[in-house]
């Protein structure tokens, strides 16, 4: 099952039995609902902006495996960079999963590489 | 002249088992693997696969007899013509029914709910009238009725289901009163596999002097379906369901009601005369019928009918019976299952859940296996919500699948606990 493997790597399967950051943020600055109606995922994303720097995030919710690996790595990631170091990680990690590999230095994206089986 | 059998072998009175290796080989499909592994079907209650016979009876359609049909006085046209409506009989005496004027070709199941909403619908329901639909319908049997009830200012009303998936028949009696102009209702339950006590419930809207729609997706394929003995108002199925092709589907409608109800979509076929200031509308069932149909859909239904009818749908019902019972029996062995739906009267459909594992996953997994199930809310979201899943994974059987085909479900599963858990 080398396909499956490629898919559900082991950091996936880690996060997604024990993904981090699964909580609220009581009086977050900011929160957004997300709804895959197609496959169910449905998850809330919670950030706690201070100045420029992402203090905090957290989500909750449910869905598929690859969904809450990658909302779990992806808060981990994320957790005390700038605003712009979180939307350049954004750019980079949405080419890796639509398979737009042009210009992507893998270094820059640690663990959410495990997510190239997505594309 | 036609390979199509003229009469339909009548349904014995006990089930005889038949021989699903020899059946199996009549579809082609089943024959292909997935994934390198052999297909594994277990998807039914979506769409069906499809016998040589009907795919044979659709290539012959267009090679030989293709012609527009009620138009033209040409040997074609009249070939076309005669194997269109003599489908139309096929249907009417598959379900019974007493006219082919009660028997209208739509695009499916979907199409004719939204026909008698619009038809039916706009001109008999006011303010202040009820609609009671289930609380396992799927989406194609609630939103129509949500449409109609916006438009009218009516209300729509759910005949709830206890924590087994069987509607609450003591609380849909207390819902009927003079206010509900229709029940719509469905003959089996996509989702969960519950068999809904129809006969009782038409019983029981016609004594409180509302008319009745039964949604037949999963009806016809399953069980025989004689709209008489139901005495049911509306009857929809759809023709992929029970092994003919997409995009075809059949409402049955009493005469009288179809009778009264203006026409739906107009056009070509079901006039009779028009001037640039009027039209007069065809009889039925052509009222109902707007534009060339499907013509080669409605030929491939009938085939697949026959195809049905000469196996024996009590049959097939039984068949599908064991495979239930003996599927269910081997999933309980997976650790942390758990069935959704588990009516005492169910058609071979098993929803579960998988403790720690999304039902999306349990799907790729199985899909490696090559076996294919559905995964997600079954185009049933209010249903799900009720049981407080937010999807399920469904497998649902056929009259061509097989005990083993079972066991490789069970070996999937246990490799989805594998990776997961």
């Amino acid at each position: 099952m080398t396909d499956l493997r490629e898919l559900y790597q082991q950091v996936i399967l880690d996060h997604n039995k024990n993904p981090r950051n699964f909580r609220e943020i009581p009086n977050a600055s900011s929160r957004v609902e997300g709804y895959n109606p197609l496959c169910g995922d449905h998850y809330t994303v919670f950030l706690q902006v201070d100045g420029d720097t992402i203090k905090d995030v957290s989500f909750i919710g449910n869905g598929c495996a690859i969904s809450k690996a990658s909302a779990s790595v992806m808060s981990s990631t994320v957790k005390g960079k700038s605003k712009e170091d979180a939307t350049r990680l954004f750019e980079t990690f949405h080419k890796l999963v639509t398979g737009d590999t042009s210009g992507l230095d893998a270094a820059d994206l640690g663990r959410l590489n495990a997510f190239s089986g997505v594309s | 002249m036609s390979s199509v059998r003229a009469e339909l072998h009548p349904s014995s009175l006990i089930p005889h088992p038949y021989d699903v290796e020899s059946v199996r080989r009549d579809f082609p499909i089943l024959s292909r693997s997935v994934h390198g592994k052999p297909l594994v079907y277990l998807d039914n209650a979506a769409t069906t696969q499809k016998p040589q016979a009907v795919i044979d009876r659709l290539v012959r359609y267009y090679s030989e007899e293709n012609s527009n049909v009620h138009r033209g006085v040409h040997y074609l046209s009249e070939v076309a013509t005669a194997a269109y409506e003599g489908a139309r009989t096929t249907v009417r005496k598959f379900i019974n029914a007493r006219s082919e004027k009660e028997v209208v070709f739509t695009r499916g199941t979907t199409e004719g709910i939204n026909l008698v909403t619009q038809s039916w619908g706009r001109t008999n329901v006011k303010a202040g009238d009820e609609i009671l639909i289930s609380a396992i319908e799927h989406h194609s049997n609630i939103v129509p009725w949500q449409m109609l009830c916006a438009e009218k200012k009516a209300t729509l009303h759910i005949i709830p289901v206890n924590d087994r998936g069987e509607l609450i028949i003591e609380e849909f009696a207390r819902m009927l009163n003079e206010r509900v102009k229709i029940v719509a209702v469905g003959h089996a339950s996509n989702a969960l596999g519950t068999i809904n006590p129809i006969e009782r419930m038409i019983a029981m809207a016609h004594a409180n002097g509302s008319l009745i729609l039964i949604d037949g997706a999963q009806g016809v394929p399953h069980m025989t379906v004689d709209v008489q003995k139901l005495d049911c108002d509306f009857y929809a199925f759809s023709g992929h369901k029970v092994y003919g092709p997409t995009g075809i589907g059949v409402l049955y409608g009493k005469e009288a009601l179809l009778d009264e109800m203006p026409p739906w979509q107009g056009g070509g076929d079901m006039i009779l005369s028009v001037s640039y200031e009027t039209a007069t509308y065809n009889a039925l069932p052509y009222k109902f019928e707007a534009g060339t149909p499907n013509i080669a859909g409605v030929v491939g239904l009938a085939a697949a009918l026959h195809y049905v009818g000469a196996i024996g749908i009590d049959n097939i019902g039984a068949h599908e019976h064991d495979l239930l019972l003996y599927a269910t029996q081997r999933l309980i062995e997976i650790d942390g299952i758990r069935f959704i739906g588990t009516a005492a009267n169910k058609a071979a459909v098993i929803s579960f859940v998988l403790e720690g594992v999304h039902p999306h996953d349990i799907g790729t997994v199985l899909d490696q296996h090559g076996v294919a199930i559905r995964t997600g809310h079954h185009c049933a979201q209010p249903l799900m919500m009720r049981f407080n899943v937010p999807a399920t994974g469904r497998a649902s059987f056929g009259l061509y699948n097989t005990r083993e085909e079972a066991d490789a479900l069970v070996e999937g599963l246990r490799d989805v606990i594998e990776v997961f858990r």
